[in-house]
């Protein structure tokens, strides 16, 4: 597959002590996503579900919304994305610096989108008046984002950790796969982000 | 040597890191080698060790529950403290000492039938144990505070356990406790499928699992896909409790119809968690007593599947009076049926095992053949509120109590019980008393019928459940009475049964290796089984492997011979490092979670904001998981070699050198 003599001798696709020739930290991670997109699946159902019930006096939550800032944030989020994927890719090919870029960009994307969740919060409490408790949708809005927050929160941190690390020089081509299970909770926490801004943000424009 | 190339055990060349390592235990005995622990068989015998504690301590709640109804209008308990005995009775008994009885077999048996040498991920599944124990603790630790035990019944239903009706802590800790124990069999979960799938033996296709095998690994993709349902239902409440937020707070939109949803799209495949792995067990029992191969092991492992898939769409059975309207009432109605067909041709299989067996009638077996039938009853009282009409007269009555106690004892717990006497040589090396085992049986077996027969005419005469007294012209007073006779009958059984057990384990005598001439991997080890489990990675020619080594015995004593010096020239056997983090881990969850359900919010004003005591405890807490990950992760999943004298011995001084 890969031009570099080196990585002809790594296949990163298969491992030979596994009786499928998945690697074991691989197919946990899969495992732990489907588990994850469970848990997902009933906070976002909660929302929509509240969503068709509104009691009297809940706030216009297209009047709350700001699309434009969630469309960039959401725009950053993806971008970090290809970085994490060019991050996998170059430690498989068992280039350290470029892997720290790609990583160093990821983080720096994730804070952003982070930040602007942040603000986003920040501005629905003091500016529009929604808040967790005063609303069954600012309940359902900021437990689900939140929630997807912290996650993004904690792949950051996982990222931050990973980057270190690479420094003590222990990092090698042949740990690709740590790179990669990282990577794969990264994009999940991103699609998941795609279905959330598409059932709670995009949904109140049609 | 082609297939030998493929075992996870085999050396690696070199090993490039260098893991930064605080403190490596190397205890073998005594405390610390338990608490440090990450072999398999050692975290099964904890976790079989603290389910049983558990089943006492459920038991003798079961017992005031009955005592307080053996009579019209008692006064034995108040109705305060009859709510948290039950609701403790049935939580305890279904997250303390069902579930983790079943990952009992699952750590100790489940990687002996594949034939690894351990679990894909020995450390994660250490934190497993220490987790659920921390849940275990802060589900009962309400029994030691003012508060009180968690009252609010094992399904907590809203607007009860709402902080309106339910202001102290109790239901805090019940929903603390529920949650990590959710963590813990999450984890574990994750662990055994990722050890099924990719840990098996050179030879043991998917076919070739042994059934308890393929229910282990079922039920581990039910735990990962049904427990997040109630974990958010959790999170939902505890927002509400902690924050005022409105999830279930009728006067602000909230629904708590939604509550009920959530907790049974995790609670009826709880219900499979809890059959599956009974199932696993029987179907490993009868083809060795009957002595001749499981009949249809294809259909078996196809309808086990078809169990776990029909069980996530059946929930709204336990919703039938709700009110959902017609067709979806209809629907689940023809759902709940349709899954009684699966379980029903299991049943049929193992009748088919038994037809023609040459039945060799020892305990385990004894226990086996009791599953059958007293399962198939509660299966059949199962069918009859399956459909809808019935229900509505059903629901909410002692017949219901009646069924899942059919299916709960009748079927898990005798299929537990009879999975500890099937495989107590083999993890001890002793035998338990034959005839203090049957013994147990038969009263186990009379006391267990005598308590939950009469529960279904009691249920159609209209007895409510969850009802701490009843008045004395209601014609119960004689169903009742007999019930609570049973009770004392099934709760001697139960402790005949259980000092047999302690009694064997030290001073029974000793067993020989395959005492019961079986027919799966777990067999072929001496017993008790060494630290490493398998002298040589086994290859697997045939499904009933250990039956076929037995008839071709040197065929395979050649083969072994060739593998054994090509592993030894490779670099040994690969053992994992103990490691104190996981338990380190889990000590910081117990301390955030008391902070977090325990202790009581701060006072305004002491305390600026909302710091005060309560934010301090779960911030220590969470802080001392966070480090504890950190170093773990640090510390690497390393390991050392071990190599072996012909008889199974360790050579050497069996000195721990990092490879
Ligand atoms: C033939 C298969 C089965 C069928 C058709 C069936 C059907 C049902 C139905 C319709 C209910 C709801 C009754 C009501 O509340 O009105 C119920 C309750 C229950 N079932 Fe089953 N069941 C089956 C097997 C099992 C098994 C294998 C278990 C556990 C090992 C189990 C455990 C329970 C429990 C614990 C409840 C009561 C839950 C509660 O309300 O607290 N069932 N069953
Ligand atoms: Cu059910």
């Amino acid at each position: 597959m890969s031009s570099q003599a080196a990585a002809a001798t790594l296949d990163h696709h298969h491992d030979p002590t596994t009786s499928t020739g998945i690697p074991n930290k691989k197919l946990l991670m899969w495992a732990f996503l489907a588990s994850d997109c469970m848990f997902f699946g009933c906070l976002i159902s909660t929302h929509l579900i509240y969503r068709l019930h509104p009691p009297p006096g809940t706030p216009i939550a297209r009047q709350v919304f700001s699309i434009e800032l969630t469309s960039f944030s959401t725009f950053i989020l993806l971008m970090s994305s290809l970085m994490m994927a060019l991050a996998v890719n170059a430690i498989q090919k068992g280039n350290l610096k470029s892997m720290r870029w790609s990583l160093l960009t990821t983080i720096f994307f994730g804070c952003i989108f982070l930040g602007c969740q942040v603000f986003e919060f920040n501005t629905f409490v003091h500016e529009k008046h929604l808040t967790i408790t005063n609303s069954i949708l600012g309940t359902t809005f900021f437990t689900l984002t939140g929630t997807h927050g912290l996650h993004v929160l904690i792949g950051v941190i996982w990222l931050s950790g990973m980057l270190l690390y690479s420094f003590t020089g222990n990092l090698t081509q042949k740990d690709a796969i740590d790179v990669e299970s990282m990577g794969l909770y990264w994009h999940f926490v991103d699609i998941v982000w795609i279905v959330i801004f598409t059932a709670v943000y995009l949904l109140e424009y049609i | 040597m082609e297939a030998l190339a493929k075992t996870d055990f085999i050396a690696k060349e070199e090993q490039a890191a260098k893991p930064f390592v605080l403190w490596r235990p190397t205890a073998q005995t005594g405390l610390m080698s338990w608490l440090t622990t990450v072999d398999h068989k050692r975290i099964g015998l904890l976790y079989g060790a603290s389910a049983l504690f558990f089943l006492v301590v459920g038991g003798l709640e079961a017992l005031f529950i009955r005592i307080q109804l053996a009579v019209p209008n008692n006064t034995f308990l108040s109705s305060a403290q009859y709510n948290e005995m039950f609701t403790m009775h049935a939580t305890t008994m279904i997250f303390l000492v069902v579930m983790p009885l079943g990952a009992a077999f699952f750590n100790f048996i489940m990687p002996l039938q594949i034939g690894a040498r351990d679990v894909a991920f020995p450390r994660l599944n250490a934190f497993s144990f220490w987790t659920f124990l921390v849940g275990a603790i802060i589900l009962n630790i309400g029994w030691f505070r003012p508060d009180g035990a968690p009252d609010a019944g094992w399904f907590g239903y809203t607007p009860l356990t709402t902080r309106t009706y339910s202001p102290t802590h109790a239901v805090d800790m019940w929903v603390m406790g529920l949650q990590l124990l959710g963590v813990a069999s999450i984890a574990a979960a994750l662990n055994f499928i990722v050890t099924i799938i990719n840990l098996r033996a050179p030879g043991m296709a998917m076919m070739r699992l042994p059934v308890f095998t393929w229910m282990t690994l079922v039920t581990s993709f039910l735990i990962i896909l049904s427990f997040p349902a109630i974990t958010i239902a959790l999170v939902e409440i505890m927002m509400d409790r902690l924050f005022g937020t409105n999830f279930f707070e009728v006067s602000n939109g909230g629904m708590p119809i939604l509550w009920q949803h959530l907790f049974w799209i995790f609670g009826h495949p709880e219900v499979y968690i809890l059959i599956l792995p009974a199932m696993g067990i029987i179907s490993e029992i009868l083809p060795t007593f009957a002595r001749k191969p499981l009949f249809g092991y294809p259909i078996v492992v196809f309808s086990g599947a078809s169990i776990g898939f029909l069980g996530f769409g059946v929930w709204s059975h336990h919703m039938f009076t709700t009110g959902m309207g017609t067709v979806a009432t209809a629907a689940f109605a023809l759902m709940t049926m349709a899954i009684a067909v699966p379980t029903g041709v299991k049943i049929f299989n193992w009748i088919g095992t038994l037809w023609g067996g040459h039945l060799t009638m020892r305990t385990p077996m004894m226990f086996a053949l009791g599953f059958v039938w007293m399962f198939m009853i509660g299966g059949f009282s199962g069918i009859m509120h399956a459909a809808a009409p019935a229900d509505l007269q059903q629901h909410g009555s002692y017949f219901i109590v009646a069924h899942f106690h059919y299916v709960l004892i009748g079927g898990s717990l005798f299929a537990l019980l009879a999975g500890i006497q099937y495989w107590f040589p083999l993890m001890f090396g002793r035998r338990v008393s034959e005839f203090w085992g049957k013994t147990s049986f038969w009263v186990i077996f009379v006391g267990f019928n005598v308590t939950f027969f009469p529960m279904h005419f009691l249920g159609l005469e209209g007895m409510p459940r969850r009802t701490f007294t009843y008045d004395g012209n209601m014609g119960w007073n004689l169903g009742n009475f007999i019930c609570t006779v049973g009770a004392f009958i099934l709760g001697i059984g139960l402790a005949i049964y259980l000092i047999a057990m302690v009694y064997a384990y030290y001073k029974g005598p000793r067993s020989l290796k395959d005492p019961w001439d079986a027919r799966t991997l777990e067999w072929s080890l001496p017993n008790p089984p060494p630290v490493y489990n398998f002298q040589v990675t086994p290859t697997i020619h045939a499904r009933d492997s250990w039956w076929y080594e037995k008839q071709h015995a040197d065929e395979i004593a050649k083969e072994e011979a060739e593998h054994a010096k090509a592993e030894d020239t490779h670099g040994g056997i690969h053992m994992p490092f103990q490691s104190i983090y996981p338990i380190l881990a889990g000590l910081g969850i117990l301390i955030g979670s008391i902070g977090v359900s325990v202790v009581d919010p701060a006072d305004p004003t002491k305390y600026p904001g909302f710091w005060g005591p309560k934010i301090a405890v779960t911030i220590i807490g969470g802080a001392i998981m966070f480090v504890a990950v950190v170093l773990w992760s640090l510390e690497g999943n390393e390991g050392y070699h071990i190599h072996l004298n012909p008889d199974g011995s360790i050579k050497g001084d069996g000195a721990q050198k990092h490879y």
